[in-house]
């Protein structure tokens, strides 16, 4: 649906200006995180100096972070609660899809719309009480807190796009090869499982971004600083009281957010998949 | 499938005999053969984690919203009387209407202005796969980390718009952006929608995209202008994604904590709570579980609504 426009003038005011300005206001904080990140202490604590720039580019910020708090320990947290509960949430998220898209039986339809409705609730209906569960189950203050909550999430979303990604594969396929004598489980995981991995692969990019970003839960279950995800980290320990140290909190930011960027821009076909697969009913 | 069910008639015996492989399946392997079995082994690791993670904290959080359960003491029944607490607190009732001005505004703004990035990243242009990518960012990286550096942005004495604005010549004096509730509730509202906007233009694209061009040649023909040819055109054919798209993100925006969390915690002088921020207040910060239960409880029904509509929509398109 291509539109067609008149002059270049026109089309300058209807299209190049206003996507300029859209382009700038998305991207300026991220501008704003680089900048902040290489200005010196004296240059960021002056009202009277040009903010936008700096001649005097330094990476002290990088070092305290580095040297002050845990920052490499959260990085590495926050990968590993994020590979495993994306794995584990992949995996159940998988059977449960292609189960409800594939099999016959009675309670399709009710689990389905059960898996529907935990895809809708959020994590702050549910913290509170969670809190006493994962203290009951004594795995308080482990990545383990986390990794076993965030599938809460994780698993409806992959579950949903999942089931979505077997309707599209034809069921005739299966067929073919439980002709030629494959077990119902045969043509499960060698014929419909492999052509199923753009779906899993969109599926699991999706969930490994959820994960990186996820706050409440990891505030609430995690609390010694080690223990700590980067969005916790870089927000609990880089402030103190009423004192933030800006530098190093834009440096963690930065740090924090080049990872799922990269992810991100590696698969962004796949992520629009996810995004746009997330929300057809 | 019912001629699948017993293995006996399942695979023919000519073909056991020409493929090795299948041997005389072993009493598991009939079982997983039944449609029903095999469905109940794949969804129990999914079941089983919903339940102990999901159905199982949601009675426990009924409870705890009806008990006086605090820290380290177990807690007694105490009926509604936490529900009556929250209706006569000034804060609750405040956090009560933010949580919706922030919703509607917010969600209004974010598809207004999701629209028009796809309508404009619906044209072909140089470097559109960059822009489309680049405009995701806020939507992917971190949400606590990018309302960071806004809170900088919006800094008493060092913001950044601040500084442009007095260089303009258009203020004199700094505007405190954070400094009462109604103006810290628009900046909330601001960055939600720099955050949640690329989900709409993203999605509504992939709507946008469907749409026949035909149509739009046809209606040009038959002397529509623009603004016709997408009000009559366009916004009809769009009309099922962009309805889902707005529900999901209004539970989305209805349960957020950490935007507001991070950027005012509530304050000045808890003018900008939401449900999610106040229960946290409550809760974890003042140890009362059980009455900040009952305000994260508070939720439910809001969100109830919106489920049943949506699974109503949903079977009514089906």
């Amino acid at each position: 649906m291509a539109v067609r426009y008149g002059s270049p003038l026109k089309r300058a005011f209807t299209f190049h200006i206003p996507l300029a300005l859209m382009v700038g206001a998305t991207l300026f904080p991220f501008y704003w995180m680089v900048v902040t990140s290489i200005r010196p202490d004296v240059e960021l604590y002056n009202v009277k100096m040009n903010p936008f720039f700096t001649l005097h580019p330094t990476f002290k910020h990088f070092e305290d972070l580095f040297e002050l708090t845990y920052f490499l320990r959260w990085a590495w947290n926050t990968l590993f609660i994020a590979i495993v509960s994306t794995a584990i949430s992949l995996f159940c998220g998988l059977l449960a899809g292609y189960a409800l898209a594939r099999l016959q039986f009675r309670w399709a339809p009710p689990l389905g719309t059960m898996i529907f409705i935990t895809y809708l609730v959020p994590p702050t209906l549910l913290f509170i009480p969670l809190g006493d569960v994962v203290k009951a189950f004594g795995i308080g203050d482990t990545p383990w807190a986390v990794i076993l909550t965030y599938p809460t999430f994780l698993i409806p979303f992959c579950t949903w796009l999942l089931m979505g990604y077997f309707k599209t594969i034809p069921r005739e396929i299966e067929e073919c090869a439980r002709i030629d004598g494959a077990s119902r489980i045969q043509a499960m995981v060698r014929i419909s499982f492999p052509l199923a991995v753009p779906g899993i692969l969109s599926a699991g990019i999706f969930a490994f971004t959820l994960s990186w970003n996820e706050f409440l839960y990891a505030l609430v279950f995690l609390s010694s600083p080690q223990q700590k995800t980067i969005p916790i980290g870089v927000f609990t320990e880089l402030v103190r009281g009423d004192v933030f140290y800006w530098g190093p909190l834009m440096a963690g930011a930065l740090l924090g957010s080049i990872p799922v960027a990269l992810v991100y821009s590696f698969f962004v076909e796949h992520y629009v998949t996810a995004l746009t697969g997330a929300v057809k009913g | 499938m019912a001629e699948h069910a017993s293995p006996a008639s399942a695979v023919p015996v000519s073909i056991v005999v020409a493929v090795p492989a299948a041997r005389r399946p072993s009493r598991l392997g009939r079982l997983l053969e039944r449609e029903h079995i095999l469905a109940g082994v794949l969804l129990a690791p999914a079941l089983v984690i919903l339940t102990l993670f999901i159905a199982y904290p949601f009675v426990l959080g009924i409870w705890l919203a009806i008990s006086d359960k605090v820290v380290g003491r177990p807690g007694a029944f105490v009926g509604l009387h936490n529900f009556r607490v929250n209706l006569n607190d000034a804060i609750f009732l405040r956090a009560f209407q933010n949580t919706f001005v922030y919703t509607f505004i917010a969600t209004f703004f974010k598809l207004l202005l999701g629209m028009l990035a796809a309508l404009l990243l619906n044209h072909h242009f140089r470097f559109k796969r960059i822009v489309r990518a680049s405009m995701l960012l806020p939507w992917i990286v971190p949400t606590v980390l990018s309302t960071l550096a806004w809170q900088w942005m919006f800094d008493a004495t060092f913001s950044v718009f601040n500084w442009m604005l007095m260089n303009v010549g258009l203020i004199s004096s700094r505007i405190l952006w954070l400094g009462d509730g109604t103006m810290a509730m628009g900046c909330l509202i601001a960055v939600n929608v720099w955050r949640g906007m690329p989900f709409f233009a993203i999605t509504l694209l992939a709507g946008l995209q469907t749409v026949n061009p035909d149509l739009h040649e046809a209606a040009e023909i038959d002397g529509a202008n623009a603004w016709q040819r997408f009000w009559r055109v366009t916004l009809p054919l769009i009309k099922p994604i962009m309805l889902v798209v707005v529900l999901f993100s209004m539970i989305a925006t209805f349960a957020d904590f950490q935007l507001i969390y991070v950027l005012t915690r509530g304050g000045p002088y808890s003018s900008t709570h939401v449900f999610g921020t106040y229960a946290y207040e409550i809760a974890m910060r003042a140890a009362k579980l059980g009455q900040g239960a009952s305000i994260s409880l508070s939720l439910f029904p809001f969100l109830l609504a919106v489920i049943v509509f949506q699974l109503w929509y949903i079977r009514r398109s089906d």
